[in-house]
């Protein structure tokens, strides 16, 4: 009976509200369920290979959900997560992608890690017009109206980090780089930024994801002596690469070494040791001295642990939530088409700094950052570039 | 040697067949009669299962609930094609998800080029020249390669989705069966065989797609395969293929190289000694098993829309064999229940508990193989016999 009373109140509490509103605000969707949570889903991998790497993003989503239902929800309504593991296994993306839009209907989806995954739910989202929001740096080469690209496509962080690196290091460049698409999109366009500032390729090599076997290409690094090497090898490889090239007398040190795929959290588990002195390019580094940053760094120690390290695809995943809700804000409802559109040219303060959202393409404009890493595995951070343009097809 | 019992599995359905040959069967009218009613309750398992998959499942699930179905079916096909390789053959595969993904690839490659010649501005790059897939302009290969042409006509790709992985199961189950090498030691080439596979098509991307897998494959023959009207459809022609895959199944059992294949299972050597090549008789099941998974992965992909090399792993081949123990490895309908439940618990178990649903398989993976050796399958006709015999 109470059930049924406290319904009645709600009811009429909501005619209340609904006849002192203007008629013209009536027709927005979320009127009818004012009162009840909108549902989000956060869909990333909490168990297999990639589970290392995607936990730590889904803690960042979390927390930034938290905080917005702390402060009150979004549009007055509290956000209530469907969350749901990938496991690692892209045809599960796939199948769980479409259980939170058909079964649980949430309003966006903050999820996937690799770009495999990403293109598993792609199709999915745009079959029930859902929304997705990545938050890994990538390759770029693809666009959907449903998917919003918070991370760093190849041109964001390729260009600036050679430029950089023409700059202070020298003109001579040794590519290296994991077989896979993301390495090789990001060489394609290194290759002709290289030649237009007059440098040149001494070397480009490609090793299968998981190598763990290194000293050829460390001997013809050594008889190339290039000015700066130009690393895109991603995950486990690197722990055998730095470790390799270490005991081979080529350090961060002595050598301008560039990873481009490389954050403080991957860090750990490549040892810290391995990486004093390598350079990396990131948009966001853990050691930002600004108060967006030591707020966010701040709450996630509080939230998780003080020994948790965060790096470039945590702020992203966490900026994602914010950039939904200020979308959500200005359009005045959940419906995913007018998200999209009020999307276009969003500006908000994020960990990194201020970014906004292109007008057409669904991605960042963001700061590259260039630092070098200290013992600690925290980056020492050297240069800071103005936000550039995101441009997922490049013409080369 | 007339009349004396092969030494064979404990498997009370199938006692029957294998003790009494057809041509010693003892006729008496009273026998034959019995037979007939035994004939006709055979049927009673098939027929259900047709009534459950056609009838039941569609009624009672919304598309999507439909549409996951639909794929576990598809691993269903694997887990038929094991139950004749491993249950009747004693041929222990660790490598079906090898023909799973062939059929995957191939039905693919099919709907990848359809796609591009659609759309040729996928060419992102712009090479110039016949447009290629989106990944090929990706990965720097700017001309179709020869061996992919001849998939962009269905007359061809279909056929090869049996033809092919079924021919190179057989060379290769034939080349090692000549060796006289099998049991264990098959099991563990088929299962490095499975990795490499996935190595290859990872590692060839330019080619296969690599980690990402052919994606963005949205038609077939020009029909969308990603509406509801097409769930339905693909759940119907999955769920009817299966049930002539187990029509198939039970006619290749009640023939004579079904017969001669439990004897090789249960005495190699005897059989050999008798004038027979085991290694024939092997390989022909083992391409046979292929076959039925590979038509399980062409309709995995048309109903995933896309392929990943994810489902050719070791790790999903040991998966399809656990459908079959769960099932009942003597059963080809209990096979198909088999990979249904274990399809089900994952998607509910991983639903409901997101962060302990593994420990969930897990068990599952362990007590029902433990305590039901002969699986569902053994324990129904353990029920079926009590009540029979209590009668």
């Amino acid at each position: 009976m109470t059930k049924t009373r406290r319904d009645f109140i709600k009811t009429s509490l909501a005619v209340a509200v609904a006849s002192a509103m203007p008629a013209g605000l009536l027709s927005s969707t979320s009127f009818a369920a004012a009162s009840d949570p909108v549902k989000v889903g956060i869909l990333h991998s909490l168990t297999g290979s990639i589970a290392i790497a995607e936990v730590g993003v889904a803690d960042a989503e979390k927390l930034a959900i938290e905080e917005i239902n702390a402060a009150g929800g979004v549009l007055g309504r509290q956000i209530e997560v469907v969350q749901e593991d990938g496991a690692s296994d892209n045809p599960v993306f796939a199948e769980k992608a479409q259980k939170l839009l058909v079964s649980d209907k949430v309003a966006a989806v903050f999820g996937c890690y690799t770009s495999a995954s990403r293109k598993a739910v792609l199709p999915v989202f745009e079959r029930y017009k859902g929304l997705l929001y990545y938050p890994t740096h990538d390759e770029g080469l693809e666009f959907s109206n449903n998917i919003m690209y918070t991370g760093a496509d190849a041109v964001q962080s390729a260009i600036p980090a050679i430029q950089w690196l023409a700059e202070n290091k020298g003109k001579t460049f040794f590519l290296i780089g994991s077989d896979f698409i993301y390495p090789r999109t990001t060489n394609r366009i290194a290759r002709p930024t290289i030649a237009k500032l007059g440098g040149t390729v001494v070397g480009e090599d490609y090793f299968p994801l998981g190598s763990t076997e290194f000293s050829s290409v460390i001997n013809k690094i050594k008889a190339a002596k290039p000015d700066a090497i130009l690393s895109t090898i991603v995950g486990d490889s690197n722990v055998s690469f730095y470790k390799q090239l270490n005991s081979a007398g080529i350090t961060g040190d002595n050598q301008a070494i560039l990873a481009l795929a490389v954050s403080e959290e991957e860090a750990i588990g490549i040892g810290r040791e391995n990486l004093v002195g390598v350079h990396s390019c990131m948009g966001y580094f853990q050691s930002i001295d600004s108060p967006e940053n030591q707020k966010f760094v701040a709450a996630f120690k509080a939230r998780y642990g003080a020994d948790r390290v965060l790096g470039d695809t945590m702020a992203a995943a966490y900026a994602s939530v914010f950039l939904w809700k200020l979308a959500v804000e200005k359009a005045g409802s959940f419906d995913v088409p007018q998200v999209v559109a009020a999307s276009s040219n969003l500006e908000y303060t994020a960990p990194e700094g201020q970014v906004r959202l292109h007008a057409s393409n669904h991605r960042l404009w963001k700061h590259a950052r260039i630092g070098k890493f200290k013992p600690d595995g925290q980056i020492d951070i050297l240069f800071e570039s103005p936000l550039i343009e995101p441009n997922p097809f490049p013409k080369l | 040697m007339k009349g004396s019992k092969l030494p064979i599995a404990c498997d009370a359905d199938n006692r029957l067949e294998v003790v009494l040959p057809d041509n010693v069967h003892p006729t008496s009218i009273s026998r034959t009669v019995r037979l007939g009613t035994e004939r006709l309750r055979r049927l009673y398992p098939i027929v259900i299962l047709a009534i459950v998959l056609l009838l039941v499942i569609p009624a009672a699930l919304e598309p999507f609930r439909l549409g996951l179905v639909g794929k576990y079916l598809c691993f269903a096909f694997c887990a038929v094609g094991l139950v004749l390789a491993w249950g009747y053959g004693g041929i222990l595969s660790l490598g079906q998800g090898i023909f799973f993904g062939l059929g995957s690839y191939i039905m693919a490659m099919y709907m990848k080029l359809e796609a591009t010649s659609a759309d040729p501005a996928a060419a992102v790059f712009g090479a110039g020249g016949p447009p290629v897939p989106d990944f090929m302009t990706w990965n720097s290969v700017d001309t179709l390669p020869w061996w992919w042409a001849p998939f962009e006509h269905v007359w061809f790709a279909l056929p090869a989705i049996v033809l092919l992985p079924s021919a190179a199961a057989f060379a290769l189950a034939y080349a090692i069966f000549r060796k006289r090498i099998g049991g264990i030691y098959f099991s563990i080439v088929t299962m490095a065989l499975a990795s490499i596979f996935v190595l290859v098509i990872i590692g060839q991307q330019g080619y296969t797609g690599g980690t990402n897998g052919i994606t963005n494959l949205p038609t077939f023959l020009g029909y969308s395969v990603q509406s509801d009207q097409a769930v339905y459809t693909l759940y119907y022609v999955s769920a009817g293929l299966l049930i002539l895959t187990i029509l198939a199944g039970t006619f290749v059992l009640k023939s004579r190289l079904g017969k001669v294949l439990i004897a090789i299972r249960d005495q190699e050597d005897r059989v050999r000694f008798s004038g027979y090549d085991p290694a024939m008789f092997k390989a022909v099941i083992f391409a046979i098993a292929a076959a039925f998974s590979a038509v399980g992965g062409a309709l995995f992909t048309l109903q995933l829309g896309f392929a990943s090399p994810s489902i050719s792993g070791i790790a999903p081949s040991i998966e399809m064999v656990i459908y079959t123990a769960v099932g009942g490895r003597l059963s080809l309908i209990g096979s198909v229940y088999g990979a249904l439940l274990i399809g089900g618990a994952k998607s509910l178990f991983s639903e409901q508990f997101t962060n302990g649903w593994m420990y969930f398989m897990g068990a599952l993976f362990i007590v029902i193989p433990m305590f039901l050796r002969t699986g569902l399958a053994g324990l129904v006709s353990l029920v079926s016999h009590k009540k029979v015999r209590a009668s």
